[in-house]
């Protein structure tokens, strides 16, 4: 009997050899599908490590929200191709992600929101992106369910539809990739912690394990809220900061929702499950800290914010709360590629609280960086060298940004 | 992770009548080169472990004082004037 779930695991477990081509550095969403996406450009000799079990970090607890409705010239091509990408994913990975795309809404609660989302529109329409503004007819028989009564304190004027924007079976993405990866000749290696990175000449030579020492010619950090850790362990200091980033959800309902919501001005989006539990995020926590515990205080202003959107859900109750780590960039944008001056050593992070939406296409890019050689347009706005160079992204659509700058 | 912080003027109170104003930093010398001026705006020490930075008694006493704390395990060591 137990024979058939030794045959049938998603991914074999090996010993830890003393040498591969590439090291990844954490066994989230991102490190997973760049191991993934390295094997389909051949390169093989592949070990993935993370200190606990695989896809425990951030990626077990996004609400994995998807979409491409970003600000920037430099952010919405870079997350179209990836809603592109997670679009056929299901069918390339032969696995079920349970990916729902049922449209978005941000809702402008002010004359100066709604400029804002305007501007967005029109470059997301420049960019082939399919956003469009409406109004509260519109808003209406979208979502019948939302406060539309004028003269509150944060009435809705109009709305960001983006009718792409989906959600995802956030641990299949994970195991997906895994089960991937591993098919194609990476090794996963869970329960490995990274302790140190040694380095000779300016070139990375390996990496220090719980595990013992294991060399590489590439390592690549994928550690998202760890981030700042690991680049320690290079002597590199990074523009991130680590914050707790917090979500819940209620008991289940029936269905009356099949719109993700989200307003900037309440710090909060919600959208309903397929199993009918509401799903609210995504509080951050206004101080940089390593723990993964939620709060009272968030928790109530979810729950206040998402009332103002939503009476209806008055008395229902809150069935779980949870926070995970993010590593929030002062641009809001993710930091991709080479370091200057250390050789071999190639980050993917400042995935902050908007990163499960790229994995798709920093994984791919990414490993055309490291079979090629050379760093792929589409990253090339992400490098580390933009803070030195004075070129941010500014990428202010992001999630929950305003709480903590 | 919620916690309380020990402000110097009002003792322990919730963390959240305190604004968080970064790690504590020194600014550069006028003649200090872009690369440290880069470094001061945008990089972080961020470590995991025990911290220096500023607080903000917001809803307080208004004042400003540094705290010793584990980023960790949210543990305040100490709280010191500047
Ligand atoms: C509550 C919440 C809601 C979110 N909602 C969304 C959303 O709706 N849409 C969206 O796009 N994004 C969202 N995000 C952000 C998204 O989840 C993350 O950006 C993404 O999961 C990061 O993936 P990752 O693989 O880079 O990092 P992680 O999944 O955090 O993986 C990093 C891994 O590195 C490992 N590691 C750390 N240090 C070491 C070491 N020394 N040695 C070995 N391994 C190490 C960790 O164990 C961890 O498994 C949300 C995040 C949170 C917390
Ligand atoms: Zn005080």
């Amino acid at each position: 009997m137990f024979q058939i779930f030794a045959k049938n695991r998603m991914w074999r477990k090996q010993p830890l050899k003393h040498r591969y081509e590439v090291v990844i550095i954490g066994g989230g969403v991102h490190g997973l599908s760049t191991a993934y996406y390295l094997g389909k450009l051949g390169v093989t000799d592949v070990a993935v490590l993370d200190k606990g079990y695989l896809g425990g970090g951030a990626s077990a607890r996004t609400t994995a929200i998807i979409r491409s409705n970003y600000l920037t010239p430099e952010g919405i091509p870079f997350f179209n191709e990836s809603v592109k990408l997670y679009e056929g994913l299901a069918k390339e990975l032969n696995f079920n992600l349970l990916f729902n795309q049922m449209g978005r809404l941000d809702l402008g609660h002010t004359d100066s929101a709604v400029y804002g989302l305007r501007m967005r529109t029109e470059f997301n329409r420049i960019l082939g992106v399919d956003s469009r503004l409406i109004g509260p007819k519109e808003i209406k028989k979208l979502v019948p369910s939302i406060d539309l009564r004028e003269g509150k304190h944060f009435p809705i004027l109009a709305a960001l539809y983006h009718p792409p924007c989906g959600v995802i079976r956030h641990d299949a993405v994970v195991w997906g990739y895994g089960r991937g990866a591993d098919r194609q000749g990476a090794e996963l290696h869970p329960f490995t912690e990274v302790t140190g990175i040694d380095r000779t000449n300016g070139r990375v030579t390996g990496v220090e394990t719980s595990q013992g020492l294991v060399k590489a010619n590439t390592v690549i950090s994928a550690t998202a809220g760890w981030s700042s850790t690991i680049a320690k362990m290079v002597d590199l200091e990074l523009p991130i900061t680590t914050h707790a980033l917090q979500a819940m959800v209620t008991e289940p309902l029936k269905p009356f929702l099949d719109k993700t919501i989200s307003s900037a001005n309440l710090h909060a989006y919600v959208y309903q499950t397929d199993r009918g539990e509401v799903v609210i995020g995504g509080g951050v926590d206004p101080y940089p800290s390593y723990s993964q515990r939620s709060t009272f205080q968030q928790m109530e202003e979810l729950a206040a914010n998402t009332l103002e959107m939503f009476p209806c859900l008055k008395n229902v109750n809150v069935l779980r709360q949870w926070a995970g780590l993010c590593d929030m960039t002062p641009d809001y944008a993710p930091i991709l590629g080479p370091v200057d001056g250390i050789e071999g050593f190639i980050l993917s992070c400042g995935w902050g609280s908007w990163g499960f939406k790229a994995a798709p296409v920093a994984g791919k890019r990414v490993a055309e960086l490291i079979a090629t050689g050379e760093t792929p347009e589409l990253i090339k706005p992400f490098s580390l060298s933009r803070f030195r160079e004075g070129n941010l992204v500014n990428e202010r659509a992001a999630a929950p940004a305003a709480a903590i700058h | 992770m919620a916690f309380l912080l020990n402000c110097p003027n009002c003792g322990e109170r919730n963390v959240h009548e305190f604004r968080f104003g970064g790690e504590a930093t020194s600014r550069p010398t006028p003649n200090s080169t872009p690369d440290d001026w880069i470094r001061y705006f945008y990089n972080r020490g961020n470590v995991a472990g025990v911290q220096r930075e500023w607080w903000n008694h917001r809803y307080g006493c208004r004042k400003w004082f540094f705290a010793l704390r584990d980023t960790v395990s949210n543990q305040i060591q100490e709280t010191l004037w500047p």
